[in-house]
């Protein structure tokens, strides 16, 4: 594969985590490395396991093939392949998938000498699948609390879990985890729209820059946050959406049993108020 | 240096103390019961406080049923004047049942002597019926043995006693009256929700679904049968969507279920994919409505203002009256069987007296009251702080 003149310059060897140089190489433009190679393994493996799994099912329907977690009588133990074991060998694949990617990524910002911003955010989407596939279920006491690796299924999984807890817009951890969703579209839509005002002016004149950008937010609102610190927040607040996200549904059945607006008592019983 | 308390270093982690002290105090400690209401990884699954649990078994114990009475083949209404309902019951029965309601329903403060007689009867005149604790009296054994004879449909296998709802006290704890609501504003819509009310489960949903789908019998399910037609706007109110939703929280409040205990939530409507639970309260409902219609509404002339609500409606049964936060109203304790005057219909009346009072006239109409409380829970009462 052609490789652009000034690519074998970043294309150095080291930085890796586990394996040395044995798997320091490149497939195409594709860094492989050791967690490369465990990655390929456990996403194929993974793949495989719910291709069988919907052999076993009734339906090739991509929308309904659904790979249930076992039963809730299984609790903690392993469960026959049929009986939502594969659900559990699917969901340590994923989990080896997911890590072997974040590692991956660690060892390629360590060749270049960077940050290791890339491969933290990322480890936050593992660490809510974690919490919904692994903590969750743990706290509970049954892997069946896990939700069904399906299309469709996935989101009855969502919707009576919710229901569960009577009105789940109460959970407030559900709140900010929306509240940070919402704003953090709000951020990545000013700041894209932004950058693309200041490389699309009117024929015949010139491309913006910085001082363009700050003025056009200072006269908008009064304030503009500038050009690194935008990322900053962006970064935060999609982070904060992930990680609220979990807590949202870590403390749903763990940490509270009852109706999510009951939870909110605790404001009108306050001493406060007498 | 200065360092105050919101230096940079500071403000941080005092307020992720805060907060995690916020979330601890008002959370409960895993792991839950959980038990699995349908096939496995779609979420149907009812999540329980083992704690709370322990505490409804201790507040929902059944008491122990009194010793079977002598069978005697003499009918009550052949020996005692007046029995309108428990006529055809053997007399050593019936004598026996007549101390059972007074344990179940009469306070002990009440007592006179030893015995609760008297707080229904005249002690002078056992058959008159001049106080209208009697006269309520013999229309709640109308009720019970309709709910036990017509409803087993909801009441079976465990029927209903005076105790299912009374639990010794002479008014049940969960009764509950229109809420009149509160005085229009100038300022702070609030119409008929958005306040902080124990009916829909502390939801800001409508604050008395009960009015509206137990007085009014207002039709509850919202999904229409044909397809929602754009130029018909009656085929679907999805505003109508928050009454039926304040209803249903206050039937899973009252049980203690959540939604899922009846429904499944990927299709609200469809019976089909429903748990029989919910056939059991599509009974509850109606046998709720005709309760309140039949039996209590009518009583509204000779209760006192003491049993009726700022509006001068009577005091009237729902979900909660029964169940008390337990799915199956005393655990499923079977009662009933062992008193067998309240399983049988009301026995023609041999000589026929001053009836209940006939049809209810509507309840006057008073000037609203504002800050008035459902007087639906026990928990209302902290309501009452912020309403």
């Amino acid at each position: 594969m052609a490789m652009l003149s000034f690519e074998r310059k970043y294309r150095v060897r080291g930085g890796t985590l586990i394996g040395g140089d044995l798997f320091d190489f490149w497939a195409g433009p594709i860094y492989v490395g050791f967690f490369g190679v465990t990655g390929f393994f456990c996403a194929v493996l993974g793949t495989l396991l719910i291709v069988w799994g919907a052999a076993m099912g009734p339906t090739w329907n991509l929308w309904q093939i659904s790979i249930a977690p076992p039963d809730l009588s299984y609790g903690l133990g392993m469960a026959p392949m049929a009986k939502g074991g594969l659900w559990q060998i699917i969901t340590m694949c994923a989990i080896g998938a997911f890590v072997s990617w974040a590692l991956r990524e660690v060892e390629i910002c360590r060749k270049l000498g960077i940050g290791f911003h890339v491969p933290f955010a990322f480890a936050f989407a593992i660490f809510a699948y974690i919490t919904l596939v692994v903590i969750r279920p743990i706290l509970l006491g049954a892997w069946g609390h896990g939700f069904p690796y399906g299309i469709l299924s996935h989101l009855d999984w969502v919707s009576n879990t919710g229901y569960q807890f009577l009105h789940f817009h109460y959970n407030p951890a559900h709140m900010l985890a929306i509240a940070f969703f919402f704003t953090n579209a709000l951020a990545l839509s000013m700041h894209g729209s932004l950058i693309l005002s200041m490389v699309n002016p009117p024929k015949g004149e010139e491309v913006k820059t910085s001082e363009h950008e700050n003025t056009f937010f200072r006269d908008d609102i009064g304030y503009s946050i500038g050009a690194l610190a935008i990322h900053r927040l962006g970064l935060f607040l999609a982070l904060s959406a992930v990680f609220w996200s979990a807590v949202c549904i870590v403390i749903s059945g763990p940490f509270w049993t009852r109706g999510w607006p009951e939870w909110w008592l605790w404001w009108p019983n306050l001493p406060i108020f007498g | 240096m200065r360092t105050t308390l919101f230096a940079k270093h500071k403000a941080l982690p005092l307020a992720a103390v805060g907060v995690a002290l916020l979330m601890a105090g008002g959370c409960e400690r895993p792991p839950p019961q959980s038990t699995q209401l349908g096939y496995r990884g779609v979420g149907q699954i009812a999540f329980v406080n083992p704690r709370t649990l322990a505490a409804l078994h201790e507040a929902n114990i059944a008491p122990e049923s009194l010793a079977p009475a002598v069978p005697i083949p003499v009918n009550a209404g052949s020996v005692y004047q007046n029995l309108q309902v428990l006529g055809d019951v053997p007399i050593t029965e019936f004598t026996r049942q007549m101390s059972a309601i007074a344990e179940w329903v009469v306070p002990k403060d009440q007592w006179v002597n030893g015995q609760g007689c008297v707080y229904c009867h005249d002690l002078n005149n056992m058959a008159a019926d001049t106080k209208y604790q009697k006269v309520v009296a013999r229309s709640m054994i109308k009720m019970t043995k309709r709910a036990n004879v017509d409803w087993k449909a909801h009441v079976a296998p465990s029927g209903v006693t005076c105790y299912t709802c009374h639990r010794g006290n002479a008014i049940p704890q969960y009764v509950w009256t229109t809420n009149p609501g509160e005085k229009p504003r100038a300022s702070g819509y609030v119409g008929d929700q958005n306040r902080l009310s124990p009916v829909p489960a502390f939801a800001s949903l409508p604050y008395d679904p009960l009015t509206t789908y137990f007085d009014q019998e207002k039709v509850v399910a919202l999904t229409p049968k044909t397809a929602v037609s754009p130029i018909d706007p009656k085929t679907v109110n999805t505003k109508n969507a928050e009454g039926t939703y304040a209803l249903m929280n206050y039937i899973s409040k009252s049980l203690g279920v959540g939604c899922n205990h009846c429904h499944n939530s990927r299709q609200f409507a469809d019976w089909a994919q429903s748990s029989p639970a919910r056939v059991k309260g599509w009974y509850a409902i109606r046998m709720v409505r005709e309760a309140n219609k039949n039996f209590i509404m009518p009583l509204t002339d000779i209760l006192p203002a003491s049993r009726k609500g700022p509006l001068g409606d009577p005091m009237r049964v729902a979900c909660e009256t029964c169940h008390q936060g337990v799915n199956k109203p005393l655990f499923g304790a079977e009662m009933a069987k062992d008193y067998p005057a309240l399983l049988t219909p009301p026995a023609p009346s041999p000589a026929p007296a001053a009836a209940p009072a006939a049809a209810a006239p509507p309840p006057a109409q008073v000037e609203a009251v504002p800050a008035l409380e459902p007087k639906v829970t026990g928990v209302a009462g902290t309501a009452s702080a912020v309403m």
